[in-house]
């Protein structure tokens, strides 16, 4: 211990040396950064940052002044972000709850919605599942822990293995909202921090159901078609079943901002919500809105 | 002239050391007084939202609630108020998410002028009603009677059994499943690592020969610098299948995949501060057992071991820091379900990870970012007490 302690030592005036180039680094980062004349900070669902990624690169390479930073971390994330006033747009894959709107009208803030493209949610399951199809209530009483077994919907006498999100992802409250009625999901549901976390563990697990956006898609999963109505019609998760409403769970992903700042944004938003801006959309695999 | 000068020299330096230690030592000390000031608010707060409150009908007999009756209710679990000790009538439910049920966007009116007439309208006409709104949404002399809740207690938070920080209208925090998933992934980790990096320790420093040695070194102190991300990946698409398959179990993320994961990351840090403080003991030690006729094993049992304790101690106590706290890892392989801990081949949630999935999206200042506060004094306890008992036994054998 004592050899490394003698090893580190740096002479003071190396220190004065080391400093005023730190200093200096600093102060020509500073000012670079204040050359761009548009900055952005985007921050919040894991959903759309893909999406969000790839308007930014398209947008920045046709406005070589602007700069668009975007982060992720879960729509709760973001829209705590906003709320604090951390960041200029907040991207969530789901509405704002009637609390967060509260909050927001209680801070003095108030704050815009832009539907900037439309997600199909997919219910996922190991490929050697013999399940091919579920309904709503089905999937309700999977999450909440009343259904424990594949055999109680018609498959193998497996347990079923249940995956969710962790409760910052606006994917989590989209599909507790809808799909479970608002019902709290079980304790014993697997959370895992990521969809490529869900993809991985449900194509290695027999008994693993999981949900998932339509673009994370892959051939290691199955996915499973759904029914609203009771069994009388089941749609699987396609473009074309989201794009014509067919398929039941499709939400709407949303940016959110402050009204104030709308002048600085608006360039941006208007690519995203134009032609050449819904084509990357869809290429990244959602569903493009209709202008 | 010269002598002064350098004296001089001299005690800018050790104003400058002593200094820099002081400011360590302090901010060491005012993170762990911000850690408490912001935890242990928590235990005045009641388990719904600040200004909230719950109204029922004015002939309804309760008078006092739990989080856990309101969880129950709204989950519908609980359908009719004679199941807690009221009426025979059912349960009618409003909350804030409830709000689109009965009302449009506009009919709510800007800034939901129009909602307090309805909840109070709500609450006269429907006898099972139980309604859990913000104060400012029912009018000052609404037609109802509140229920009151109790505050969330130190007993409670910590041996509930259900840790649903979210739920709304009542939030549930009960960190037992919590505790006991972190001591059983932490002391299982322990118990892989120690041997292990004690053996490879021994191992290096005295049997193994210089070029097996000098191959092993880096290698080992590699280890150390690869991120934790990459290991949790690593436990969930090798160790996790691995585990699976072994045991035939219907899911592999276990508390045994995070053990083992936090094992291995431990290894470098043990092994590589036990084998510097192992190669430290003097040769005149080692060679008088040698001579008074012990063998070699003889000699490292007996003599080179206690002589080095000290050393192996501080390498254990660093390795266990880091098993213990690690957050992205545990995240990806042990599953995060937050239940109660059976056998260590079943998914489990600790602290770190819970802490770390939950801090981004907990609004400052809330209850749900003052209970993960709460859980962190939790975790720093647990590691203090990790450490004095690691010292304790490494002492108490110094002096046999």
């Amino acid at each position: 211990m004592v050899v490394l302690q003698a090893k580190n030592f740096v002479s003071p005036f190396k220190i004065n040396q080391n400093m005023k180039n730190i200093i200096l680094s600093l102060a020509i980062f500073t000012f670079s950064l204040a050359a761009y004349s548009q900055k952005i900070v985007i921050k919040g669902s894991d959903t759309v940052l893909p999406l969000s990624q790839k308007e930014a690169e398209t947008y920045m390479k046709a406005n070589t002044t602007a700069s668009i930073t975007v982060i992720g971390g879960g729509s709760g994330v973001g829209i705590a972000a906003l709320i604090d006033g951390t960041t200029d747009i907040a991207m969530s894959s789901r509405p704002l709850k009637m609390d967060e709107k509260l909050k927001i009208q209680e801070s003095g803030k108030a704050y815009k919605e832009v539907k900037i493209a439309d997600d199909a949610l997919a219910v996922i399951v190991n490929p050697a599942n013999p399940v091919k199809k579920l309904t709503r209530e089905q999937l309700e009483e999977i999450y909440t822990g009343k259904i424990t077994n594949w055999k109680q919907v018609g498959g193998d006498d497996m347990k079923i293995v249940v995956y969710s999100r962790e409760s910052s992802s606006g994917t989590y409250e989209f599909f507790k909202e809808h799909v479970m009625n608002k019902k709290n999901y079980a304790s014993s549901c697997l959370n895992m921090p990521a969809t490529g976390a869900i993809i991985q563990s449900v194509s290695q697990t027999k008994g693993a159901i999981g949900y998932v956006g339509l673009a994370y898609l892959d051939k290691a999963v199955a996915d499973v078609a759904v029914s609203y109505d009771k069994g009388k019609t089941y749609v699987m998760a396609t473009y074309e079943n989201a794009k014509n409403k067919t398929y039941p769970i499709v939400r709407p992903l949303y940016y959110y901002y402050n009204p104030k700042i709308e002048k600085q944004i608006k360039p941006f938003l208007d690519y995203v919500l134009s032609a050449a801006g819904q084509k990357v959309v869809k290429d990244i695999g959602y569903i493009d809105i209709g202008k | 002239m010269k002598f002064s000068a350098k004296k001089f020299f001299e005690k800018i330096i050790e104003g400058i050391l002593f200094l820099s230690s002081t400011v360590t030592t302090l901010t060491v000390l005012l993170i762990i007084v911000f850690l408490f000031k912001e935890g242990l608010v928590l235990f005045s707060q009641r388990p719904i939202e600040k200004n909230d409150v719950i109204a029922v009908h004015n002939d309804n007999r309760l008078t006092h609630i739990s989080a856990r009756q309101i969880k129950d209710i709204f989950d519908q679990k609980i359908t009719h108020w004679n199941q807690i000790g009221g009426s025979n009538d059912s349960i009618l439910l409003f909350s804030t998410s409830y709000i689109t049920d009965y009302l449009s966007e506009d009919e709510l009116g800007e800034d939901f002028s129009n909602l307090p007439a309805k909840v109070d309208s709500l609450l006269r006409v429907s006898p099972g009603m139980i309604a859990v709104v913000n104060r400012r949404h029912l009018p000052a002399g609404f037609h109802g009677k509140e229920l009151q809740i109790d505050k969330i207690t130190v007993w409670n938070f910590l041996t509930g059994r259900e840790w649903f920080p979210t739920a709304q209208p009542a939030v549930q925090l009960g960190v037992l499943p919590l505790i006991l998933g972190t001591l059983m992934v932490s002391i299982l980790a322990i118990l892989i690592a120690l041997p292990v990096g004690l053996a490879t320790a021994i191992y290096m420093a005295e049997v193994a020969d210089s070029r097996i040695r000098n191959i092993l070194k880096p290698i080992i102190e590699l280890l150390a610098g690869i991120p934790s991300v990459v290991y949790g990946f690593f436990g969930l698409v090798i160790i996790v299948p691995f585990i699976r398959n072994l045991f035939d179990l219907p899911v592999g993320e276990t508390a045994l995949a995070g053990s083992i994961v936090l094992g291995i990351m431990a290894l470098p840090t043990i092994i590589t501060i036990s084998e510097d403080a192992i190669r430290n003991t003097p040769r005149a030690v080692k060679e008088a057992s040698l001579a008074l006729g012990a063998n070699h094993w003889q000699t490292i049992v007996r003599v080179i071991i206690p002589y080095s304790i000290s050393g192996i101690t501080a390498g254990a106590i660093l390795g266990i820091g880091r098993a213990i706290g690690e957050t992205m890892a545990v995240l990806m392989v042990t599953g995060n379900a937050a239940v109660m801990p059976h056998s260590i081949l079943q998914p489990v949630r600790t602290i770190p990870a819970t802490v770390a999935a939950e801090l981004g999206e907990a609004s400052q200042g809330g209850v749900h970012y003052q209970a993960l506060f709460a859980l962190g004094i939790i975790l720093f306890l647990i590691t203090l007490l990790i450490n004095f008992v690691v010292e304790y036994i490494s002492s108490h054998r110094k002096f046999r």
